[in-house]
């Protein structure tokens, strides 16, 4: 209407009515909130101080950057989708295809491995305690949850609970806890009794209530992650309590005349963890490829079916549980033994979300997609915090991840590496067929 | 089926026996002392109108639902006859006894040969460790499973259609996929929830000989659910027929065509609440004078029998 008396100042008027123009406001404002609330906070005697050290600090650049890249992605999306679409699958397409040939797929994994052996010597030593502390073992603890949740779709929230049952088994076997074991070990050496331990844990907890629909379980496991901590806080005669435990022993190799010891380096860690991450990385792929990833898949997509075509269900959501539970407690050994220190606060709650939040933006499934998450979004954080622009602060990185998820369940709901299954059942769940999510679906007459 | 064949499955042995079950929920009686035998080789069908307690008998037959009252027996001449009831499905299942669902249960994010495969893996041995190290009794498995997944494939026609995601079959399609993977289970008794439920003419006509061969060519008996009358004819060596979770009459498809008490329970299910019979086709002379149009079921107010 007025549009159409004006046709000068039309487009405009109809571009500030648009939705790109609220986006773009929405965007904008949303972009200086998070600003404020992540900047500095205010005091008695200074009480602007909140506003005006974040509104008026590069910082709030960079924000109104992330905002109005983020609008320029969804405007750009909503209109030319289906175009970037059809690109994105020939880019992806041509390498997929070139990776089909077993030769060609040999020598792309020899030239990633060769890259991730030789990339560390170049980096500096807090780049290479980056690399072990924060990369290398949630990886490993993302391929591990991956098993757990991308695979037979059990959403568990109290992962990190295997990750301490392992930290402190390796900690009770090389006798750096109150209580003393039989024989004290090489933290090398406790490494399979901490695994046995941490997968003992997972048959004990999962065997009832692996029984109990998805949304039990998740409250289930939650609780088991809080009392894991409140026990090692609280259990001072066995765990050492809130102070924690000292002097855990670096591993070592004695055998023979061969004599190896991890000292505080993080280089010869990172291998270790490396060697790890590859025979878990070849071992859960042939998992997937196989009878039991198949039969996960089958649980994952329709429990009854699954039953009915003889399926052992709990046995397999059991399997899952404790495959998933000694990897964690396995990353908790690595973990004990490089830092020689544990303490009940490293053993959150947070961190199993975090880790959670890791897969689900790698790409529940995929396991090169969960390695990728737990690199990438390990990696951000670190990179953000000693890059002088930014200057992240760690303790606002719940308040990004949230964000990142929000973002990525609306653009990339499969992750960034989908699994072509998951894919699927995504895509179908829009469809409103079956439920893609790890809640599995309700009871209710069976048709 | 002609009379002749019934006579001659009658001699044979007892693949299941079905034995004063009664099942409830809360008031709801879904079953009600329910009794009936079914001999080897033999297909029979279970028909009655909607909410008759059909679905309900072969959830308590494949161990989804536990009964209050009765048992029932898999086998019970046999050496070895063995209890359904306490079972877990995937135990029954094991047994030999493999179903299909009403509303067509398939791994819809799969591959029509994933989800076959799925069924002929549940009786081998594969765990973590033998899929780690890919050991050679793994290998073994693998390509057996491979084989049987392509023969079953072929028999119910999906051969060409193996590398397709479920979801995306067409619907007479899903039925037979489903079909095979159950029978990829090695089952010796195969339960049918509907299979011909909303499919097309031809489609019907399909799975009708699909399920004969399922019979002639793999030794399978078979217990059908289906509404529609014509299929039930062609295919049934005997019929039971359910009425509000009981047996309300049992007897070769022409007895059970002449039986006052079917006539009454179609008719009186239209005169009371409007239901439609099943179909008109095939059902007693009586109800087929008064329904005239043969599809009318697939109209009638019933959304679980119209749900995919
Ligand atoms: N899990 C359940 N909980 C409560 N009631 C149930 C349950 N399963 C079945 N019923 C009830 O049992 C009765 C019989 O249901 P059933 O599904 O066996 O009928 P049906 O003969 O298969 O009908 P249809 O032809 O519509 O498939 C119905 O009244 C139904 O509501
Ligand atoms: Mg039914």
């Amino acid at each position: 209407m007025s549009a159409g008396l004006q046709p000068r100042t039309g487009s405009a008027a109809r571009f500030w009515r648009s939705t790109d123009a609220r986006r773009l406001f929405g965007c904008v404002v949303g972009a200086l909130v998070v600003a404020v609330m992540t900047g500095p906070s205010g005091s008695a005697s200074a009480p602007t101080s909140g506003f005006t050290g974040s509104l008026f600090r590069p910082r709030a650049f960079v924000f109104v950057a992330l905002g109005l890249a983020l609008w320029a992605v969804m405007t750009f999306r909503s209109r030319f989708g289906d175009v970037v679409r059809r690109a994105n699958d020939r880019i992806i397409a041509t390498p997929r295809q070139l990776l089909v040939n077993r030769w060609y797929r040999y020598i792309f994994y020899l030239a990633v491995f060769a890259f991730a052996i030789w990339y560390p010597t170049i980096l500096s030593g807090y780049w290479q305690e980056v690399l072990v502390d924060q990369i290398g073992v949630f990886v490993l603890l993302a391929l591990g949850l991956n098993v757990v949740v991308g695979y037979a779709g059990l959403l568990d929230l109290g992962y990190i609970a295997f990750y301490a049952i392992g930290a402190y088994s390796a900690a009770y076997w090389t006798g750096a806890l109150p209580i003393h074991p039989p024989m004290h070990l090489n933290p090398f050496w406790a490494i399979p009794l901490a695994v046995l331990a941490a997968m003992l844990a997972g048959v004990v907890l999962g065997s009832p209530t692996l029984r109990l629909r998805g949304d039990y379980l998740a409250i289930v496991t939650l609780g088991f992650g809080e009392i894991i901590q409140i026990v090692a806080t609280n259990l001072t005669g066995v765990t050492g309590g809130s102070q924690g435990v000292i002097g855990i022993p670096h591993f070592s190799l004695h055998v023979d005349s061969l004599k190896y010891v991890w000292h505080v380096k993080a280089l010869p860690y990172y291998y270790l963890l490396l060697v790890f991450v590859v025979i878990a990385l070849a071992a859960f792929r042939s998992l997937e490829r196989s009878r039991v990833g198949r039969c996960w898949a089958a649980i994952r997509e329709d429990e009854v079916a699954a039953e009915a075509s003889g399926i052992n269900v709990l046995k397999y959501k059991v399997m899952a549980f404790s495959i998933g539970a000694s990897t964690s407690g396995f990353a908790g050994i690595l973990t004990a033994s490089k830092i020689g220190f544990i303490e009940p606060g490293d053993f959150t709650v947070q961190l199993s979300i975090l880790i959670l939040v890791l897969v689900v933006f790698g790409g529940m499934g995929s396991l090169i997609g969960a390695a990728m998450g737990a690199a990438v979004l390990q990696w951000l954080p670190q990179f953000l915090r000693v890059h002088p622009l930014f200057g992240f602060q760690p303790q606002d990185l719940f308040i990004y991840l949230g964000a990142l998820l929000v973002v990525m369940m609306i653009f990339r709901p499969a992750g960034i590496v989908p699994s072509r299954r998951r894919r699927s059942e995504i895509g179908l769940a829009e469809h409103g067929v079956g439920t893609a999510d790890a809640m599995s679906a309700a009871g209710g007459p069976v048709a | 089926m002609s009379d002749s064949t019934t006579a001659a499955t009658t001699e044979a042995d007892l693949i299941i026996e079905v034995d004063h079950v009664t099942l409830r929920f809360g008031g709801v009686t879904s079953l009600l002392d329910i009794s009936l035998v079914q001999h080897r080789h033999e297909i029979l069908s279970v028909i009655g109108p909607n909410g008759a307690g059909k679905t309900s008998l072969f959830n308590c037959v494949t161990g989804v639902y536990v009964p209050q009252v009765g048992s029932i027996t898999f086998r019970p001449e046999s050496a070895h006859p063995v209890t359904v009831v306490g079972r877990k499905p995937h135990r029954v299942n094991r047994l030999g006894i493999a179903r299909t669902f009403q509303s067509s249960r398939l791994f819809n994010a799969l591959t029509a040969f994933e989800n076959v495969k799925i069924g002929v893996e549940s009786r081998f041995h594969t765990g973590p460790v033998g899929a780690m190290l890919h050991l050679p009794r793994t290998r073994r498995e693998e390509h057996r499973g491979d084989n049987r997944t392509k023969e079953l494939l072929e028999f119910v026609g999906l051969r060409d259609r193996a590398d397709e995601v479920a979801s995306g079959l067409p619907y007479g399609d899903r039925r037979r996929l489903e079909i095979a993977r159950a029978l990829g289970t090695s089952p010796e008794l195969l339960l049918l929830d509907e299979p011909a439920a909303g499919a097309n003419p031809a489609e019907k006509a399909d799975l009708s000989s699909l399920i004969e061969r399922v019979r002639s060519e793999i030794g399978i008996s078979v217990l059908l659910i289906e509404h529609d009358m014509g299929v039930v004819m062609s295919l049934a060596d005997r019929i039971v027929v359910l009425n509000f979770g009981e047996v309300i009459a049992e007897g070769t498809p022409s007895q059970v065509q002449r039986d006052p008490a079917v006539i009454e329970a179609y008719l009186g299910t239209v005169n009371e609440n409007g239901h439609e019979p099943p179909a008109a086709e095939g059902a007693p002379p009586a109800v087929a004078q008064t329904r005239q149009n043969p599809s009318a079921h697939s109209g009638g107010n019933s959304p679980s029998s119209e749900e995919r």
